[in-house]
């Protein structure tokens, strides 16, 4: 009774920093619009009456799962006070490479997706591998590494593509792009298993079957992080990598693991278009996913529904951004949302955070009568 | 300790009504202050009087720090007055409390180590031309103040190259720098060994000499007694007496310390046994830049053995720690755990195999401070039962474990969902040494200063399950800076300096003064070897 | 981080000469110019060998250099910013976006009213992004790395919002660019050196005839002198103008003593009565200013317009150099000379970017004799096999591919950090977040 009653209050204290974040962003993009001479009002509810048509939920969904397997990416590395802002150049190079890879090779279908995924993890992971590795034995702080890795893997790819992987176009094709992979390296829709359960969608909506392995790697994400030793160790070496340590974790075993990991699943971050749309790399492959996905962690608190909400929201932003520009009103105003949601989500946990703080010493103090830490006083 | 020489121009407590003596130099009255739930000072009065040396006493917890951060300006009473030089005063912070004179060097030095000594110095107070520092101003300001006092440390070095006791001149400067005739210290000998406390006395003395009043903060009786002109105990926050030190006996003001019986951490009859737990044979250890940190060292711990490491901080005891616990690679020499060894194992098999940590530091290598306490219990534990099942968490036995520790080793906690942070410093204590004395099959205890910072209550708790266990077989390698509970818990003392074992002695025999010469090197027991710098 | 450097120890002790604290001052400073003089004679050194074997003579041309000096200005300018706030204890990875601020005002400004007053808004609204960093990390302590990235989001975001309301399509902006500045920022041939005119005569080129003669190394030096004096813009006039004034304010005035004290031990320097909140804030509003300077530098002086995504990464490497600069001045300075120079020859042409492959296995191969000299075999052997790499890649091809040329000063980075021997040291406290009050 106690224990539950205490643990929906937390929920409700860990929901207090989303919506007022959310509150704030909305509000000042408010402002924002009206300073510049447009219907707050009006923009939102044209916004709201877009997003909930089925075909831009469908969009909202395809949109959403690149973004929440960066979250997840990112998310991983956070659990470990890792920053992996890598993740930008492992999916994009991750990307090149397996389409290539993908289109070169013919197998049966479930392997042949499967080889595909295979390359892409490994490519993210073996950049994630470098930014380890020199953090280890280097000691050079992550966030360089992966910064500077970063502009070499995209200029990597944009060379791999340009110079090796790039297909004779006919004449009149000026888009440079790999291969087209085979059929049996496609990943299928869901539209059938849709259809049999009664929801039709519009002709050209398609919800990609990748939206699966995204659920999937969640669930296991959530599960190696709470459920696991190993997610204990990980855990345990984000918030004290000295106690940590001193309780049988290698760190720089658990350094190396981590970013492994963090990059192999950024890897794929690109492979729900990959297998479900393009079916090959093209020069117009989307870009700036893994700057997103660190927002998207943020916003989700490192959590698998959180981070399932944070890219839902902002799929649903950037989809239902479209109409705006029908309304008059510079859809550009989202990107200014996405951002003030990201700076004040930060803001709002932390205060909630020192909240917390303050009412659990309290807590404390009136069950033992104690002073708490940091106050060298005698027992009354 | 040496007897106190110089004349004594200290007054009696009792200043006769209507003398024209100059205005104390300091005067509490009725001071008060509570946190949420203790009262810290109640009703405190004391009185310091111009140039005299006067003791502020008292164990962990009765008061004094509180009282001292209020007479600086870091807290406010309740209630109260603070008179300086007779004049009535109100601080909101530190900067009015050194614009009235008063300077206070910290237990912890407050000192920014990649900055240079003169820099630290004149931090927040730099003399300047324009808004360029005025370097030759600076360092001729501080030279002065060093002939003047003693007080001999170079302006221009870095701090991070200095040593503890040129770290507290350093402080002791940056006060006199801002001008302060009243100098309260915290605790100014605890990170001392006897040599720097004989150094800084001297200072002091001399400061007194040239005029200069100091409120010194100790729980140290002897320091105390050498040193002072007035003593003023505190105890539960209250003042209970001021005395002349020419009049009291150390049994008489340890009484009136802490009231009726004194705590001491004696062990009763020996439990030693044969069955050597811990072996080390001629280990040697390198620090990161390749210098030997720790040679040659062999020692043996029995089942039912407390064996005590005496030493100043930084002689090889980290390493040592570390060495055992694999966090420190070995470079010569092996350690064997219960007839194994393990001088290549990693931590985690080792900690399987029987080996408990209390840290030196527990917030830095102990404990989880944001996770709730059944997560903290698993940490050095989570890859056995109840907490696990090797690769899966079983939360459930997690926190019955957690209960029963909670239990057994009274942990003032509301409940297991309780971040770490949120206990008290003796409580974290207790949960830590609990958490590592609950295993089943622990072999060998390494405790490192197991009751440091924590109060006098805990401090007993610690000491009877420390003595508990090691009657119920548990070998313990026990390293601390406080002497006493060195003597009277172990059964072998080893004194550690510069990396090598240098005497082994028997707790029985051994007086506090004795270990001091060999801590420093003043004395050896075995000839003389080549440095293990 | 010392401004003064160790004394010999005795003479401290017995020290009661009152010139010795400005000698030593002084001395260390000289000895680290000393030292990054001699790393440019051996740099130059390399290069002007591999021009004699190559013939690549671009490589060490004052059209290289002075291109070299326009393209580490943003650079540096940010790194050096960077030193503000992180020597203050905030870790201000937003530096790009605070430099987008700087592109999108000194754009409008210098469209509205002309490019000083271009340089003047962009500064400030790098220095409103710093503002908006400081918000977020020192009074409400949020991580710092998060704060910065949340700012890098933001940033472009903002941008374009600000350029759709207010580049009309008519103006010739849009979406994504502003339309082009009113006027350029003067450039000035130094007198004497670069052949520049005084009271309007003109003076002779010394650097520019050594440079013609063609001798070796002494006319590779000419056109690097010749390069960083001739044509030379007075807003990057200004910007190197900032390197010694930083480090003068950082170790010279009080204000500076506390601001580095921030990010030693905050709780030290709170007890001593310094506004710990107060120094970082103005450190990291002045981080931003630079970084928006970098910003609005890069409108004036390169595209004559803002344009989305000039920065290109360079708030990124800004940071780098800031690290392998050691959190000084002129080891920021340094860095950035390097990037700049690497940027340049991308620009120039592709013969001398195959040169450079000679030139990077020569340092490299100087390096391992380093190692060798000093008996680190590991390191010996690493940068030997880097050195017979780029080496054998130099002797194997004719060209080296655009898109790596592009990424080059990013890897270069990389290799000196995993390389360097030198022990870094960052200031103590840098990146943790400081609650008032601590200092108990």
């Amino acid at each position: 009774m106690n224990v539950w009653s205490r643990r929906l209050r937390r929920f409700a204290i860990g929901l207090l920093g989303p919506v007022v974040a959310i509150g704030f962003a909305l509000a000042l993009s408010a402002v924002i619009l009206k300073i510049s001479g447009h219907d707050p009002w009006q923009a939102f509810r044209a916004m709201y009456d877009y997003g909930k048509t089925r075909a831009s939920i469908i969009s909202m969904l395809n949109r959403s799962i690149p973004y929440y397997i960066t979250g997840l990416a990112v998310a991983i590395g956070f659990k470990m006070n890792l920053f992996n802002i890598g993740v930008e150049g492992q999916y994009r190079l991750a990307a090149v490479i397996a389409a290539w890879a993908g289109a070169a090779v013919k197998f049966p279908a479930p392997i042949h997706v499967l080889f595909i995924i295979a390359v892409a993890a490994a490519v993210g992971a073996s950049l994630g591998g470098i930014t380890a590795i020199l953090k280890v034995t280097r000691n050079v702080h992550e966030v360089i590494t992966s910064i500077m890795l970063n502009t070499i893997s995209t200029g990597l790819a944009a060379y791999l593509l340009a110079a090796h992987f790039a297909q004779k176009n006919k004449p009149g094709d000026l888009i440079i792009k790999t291969k087209e992979i085979p059929e049996s390296g496609w990943f299928p829709s869901l539209n059938g298993l849709l259809s049999r359960i009664g929801i039709e969608l519009p002709i050209g909506s398609n919800l990609q079957g990748f939206i699966v392995v995204a659920v999937l790697l969640g669930v296991a994400y959530y599960f190696l992080v709470w459920r696991t030793r190993f997610g204990y160790d990980l855990r345990a070496s984000g918030i004290n990598p000295f106690a940590a340590e001193a309780s049988g974790v290698d760190p720089n075993r658990m350094v190396v693991t981590t970013l492994l990991l963090s990059g192999g699943v950024a890897g794929l971050a690109g492979l729900s278009q990959v297998l479900g749309f393009f079916h090959r790399y093209t020069i117009d492959f989307p870009t700036g996913l893994g700057f997103t996905g660190i927002g998207i962690a943020l916003l989700g608190r490192n959590h698998p529904v959180g981070i399932a909400f944070g890219s839902l929201l902002f799929a649903f932003l950037e989809r239902s951004a479209q109409v705006l520009d029908l309304e008059g009103v510079p859809k550009e105003i989202v990107v200014i949302m996405q951002g003030v949601m990201i700076l004040s989500i930060v803001i709002a946990y932390e205060v909630v955070h020192r909240l917390v703080e303050i009412q659990e010493r309290k807590a404390v103090v009136e069950a033992t009568h104690e002073a708490p830490p940091g106050m060298e006083v005698a027992a009354a | 300790m040496t007897s106190d020489g110089s004349a004594r121009e200290q007054r009696p407590v009792a200043v006769a009504p209507g003398s024209i003596a100059a205005a104390p130099a300091v005067e509490l009255k009725g001071i008060s202050k509570r946190f949420p739930g203790v009262v810290a000072n109640d009703d405190v009065n004391l009185v310091v009087q111009p140039g005299e040396i006067h003791a502020i006493v008292g164990e962990n917890g009765a008061g004094k720090s509180t009282l001292m951060k209020i007479l600086y300006g870091m807290q406010r009473p309740d209630t109260g007055e603070i008179r300086v030089n007779g004049e009535p005063m109100q601080f909101k912070s530190p900067k009015d409390a050194i614009a009235a004179g008063i300077g206070m060097v910290h237990q912890h030095f407050m000192l920014a180590d990649n900055l240079t000594v003169l820099e630290n110095v004149i931090l927040g107070s730099e003399p300047t031309k324009g808004i360029r520092i005025d370097f030759r101003t600076a360092y001729d300001t501080i030279s002065d103040l060093g002939r003047l006092y003693g007080l001999d440390v170079d302006p221009n070095e870095l701090v991070e190259t200095l040593e503890v006791g040129e770290r507290q001149r350093v402080e002791i400067i940056k006060v006199l720098y801002r001008g302060a005739k009243i100098l309260i210290l915290d605790e100014p000998t605890a990170a001392l060994v006897p040599q720097e406390v004989e150094e800084l006395f001297r200072n002091l003395r001399d400061l007194k000499a040239q005029g200069s009043t100091v409120i010194f903060i100790s729980h140290k009786l002897d320091e105390v007694l050498a040193l002072a002109d007035t003593i003023t105990v505190l105890r539960g926050g209250r003042t209970v007496a001021t005395v002349d030190p020419k009049d009291v006996t150390p049994r008489q003001l340890a009484e009136l310390m802490v009231g009726s019986e004194l705590p001491t951490p004696e062990t009763q009859e020996s439990t030693v046994t044969d069955t050597v737990e811990l072996s080390v044979t001629s280990l040697g250890v390198r620090s990161d830049d390749g210098r030997w940190v720790l040679r040659d060292v062999s020692l043996v711990v029995h089942r039912g053995e407390v064996v005590g490491i005496a030493g100043v901080e930084g002689n090889g005891q980290a390493e040592l720690i570390e060495a055992i616990l694999g966090l420190h690679p070995v470079a010569e020499g092996s350690i064997e755990l219960a007839g194994h060894d393990i001088t290549t194992w990693p931590t985690r098999d080792r900690r399987e195999a029987g080996l408990g940590y209390i840290p030196e530091d527990r917030h830095r290598r102990g404990l989880l401070l944001p996770s709730p306490l059944w997560e903290n219990a698993m940490l050095g534990r989570q890859g056995v039962a109840p907490y696990s099942n090797h690769d899966l968490l079983t939360p459930a036995g997690a926190r019955r474990a957690t209960e029963e520790i909670i239990e057994e080793f009274d942990v003032k906690t509301p409940g297991l969902d309780i971040p770490a942070h949120a206990l008290s410093g003796g409580n974290q204590q207790k949960f830590i040494v609990g958490r590592e004395m609950s295993s089943d099959d622990l072999k060998l205890l390494v405790a490192a200063h197991p009751t440091r910072g924590i109060d006098v209550g805990a401090q007993a708790a610690v000491w009877d399950q420390l003595r508990r266990a090691r009657k119920e077989g548990l070998a313990v390698l026990l390293v601390s800076a406080d002497l006493e509970e060195l003597i009277g818990l172990s059964d072998t003392l080893h004194v550690i300096y510069r990396g090598r074992l240098v005497a082994t002695l028997d707790p029985a025999m051994v007086t506090p003064a004795d270990l001091g010469s060999y801590m420093t090197g003043v004395r050896t027991q075995e000839p003389a070897t080549e440095e293990a710098t | 981080m010392t401004l003064v450097a160790r004394p010999p120890r005795a003479g401290g002790r017995t020290g009661s000469s009152t010139d010795e604290i400005e000698e030593v001052q002084s001395r260390g400073v000289r000895a680290r110019l000393l030292r990054y003089t001699l790393l440019a004679l051996v740099v130059v050194a390399i290069l002007a060998t591999t021009r004699e074997i190559t013939g690549a003579d671009e490589l060490t041309r004052s059209g290289t250099f002075g291109a070299a000096l326009r393209l580490a200005v943003p650079i540096g300018l940010t790194g050096m910013g960077a030193i503000y706030c992180e020597r203050a204890g905030v870790v201000n990875i937003g530096l790009e976006g605070m430099m987008i601020f700087g592109t999108w005002f000194g754009g409008w400004a210098g469209w509205q009213y002309g490019a000083w007053w271009g340089i003047g808004l962009g500064i400030l609204g790098g220095a409103a992004g710093g503002l908006l960093h400081a918000l977020a990390t020192v009074t409400f302590g949020v991580n710092h790395i998060v704060s910065g990235v949340a700012i890098n989001i933001l940033a472009p975001g903002v941008a374009r919002y600000l350029s759709v309301i207010s580049f009309s399509p008519g103006s010739g902006g849009g979406a994504s660019q502003s339309p082009p500045i009113r006027n350029v920022i003067g450039r000035v041939n130094l007198p004497f050196v670069a052949g520049g005119d005084l009271f309007g005569w003109r003076s002779p080129d010394m650097f520019g005839w050594l440079e013609r003669k063609r001798w070796f190394m002494l006319s590779d030096v000419g056109g690097l002198l010749r390069g960083i004096t001739g044509e030379i813009s007075w807003a990057a006039i200004l910007a190197i103008a900032l390197v010694p004034l930083s480090f003068w304010f950082l170790w010279r005035t009080s204000f500076g003593l506390r601001l580095r004290s921030a990010g030693e031990n905050p709780a030290a320097a709170e007890s001593l009565g310094v506004s710990v909140y107060l120094v970082k804030y103005v450190g990291t509003v002045i981080s931003g200013a630079f970084a928006g300077f970098a910003g609005a530098f890069l409108v004036t002086e390169f595209a004559g317009i803002y344009q989305e995504g000039q920065t290109g990464g360079r708030g990124f490497i800004g940071l780098a150099t800031l690290i392998f600069g050691n959190w000084r001045p002129v080891g920021v300075a340094a860095g950035a000379a390097l990037f700049g120079f690497a940027d340049a020859l991308q620009l120039r042409n592709d013969a001398s970017v195959h040169a450079m492959l000679l030139a990077v296995a020569m340092g490299v191969g100087l390096l391992a004799a380093v190692a060798v000299f000093r008996r680190n075999l590991g390191m010996a052997l690493a940068t030997s096999i880097i050195a017979a790499g780029f080496l054998v890649w130099f002797l194997m091809s004719d060209t080296v591919p655009r898109q790596f040329v592009f990424f080059t000063p990013h890897l270069t980075t990389l290799l000196v950090l995993g390389l360097s021997r030198r022990r870094l040291r960052m200031p103590t406290a840098d990146g943790l977040v400081y609650r008032k009050g601590e200092a108990t």
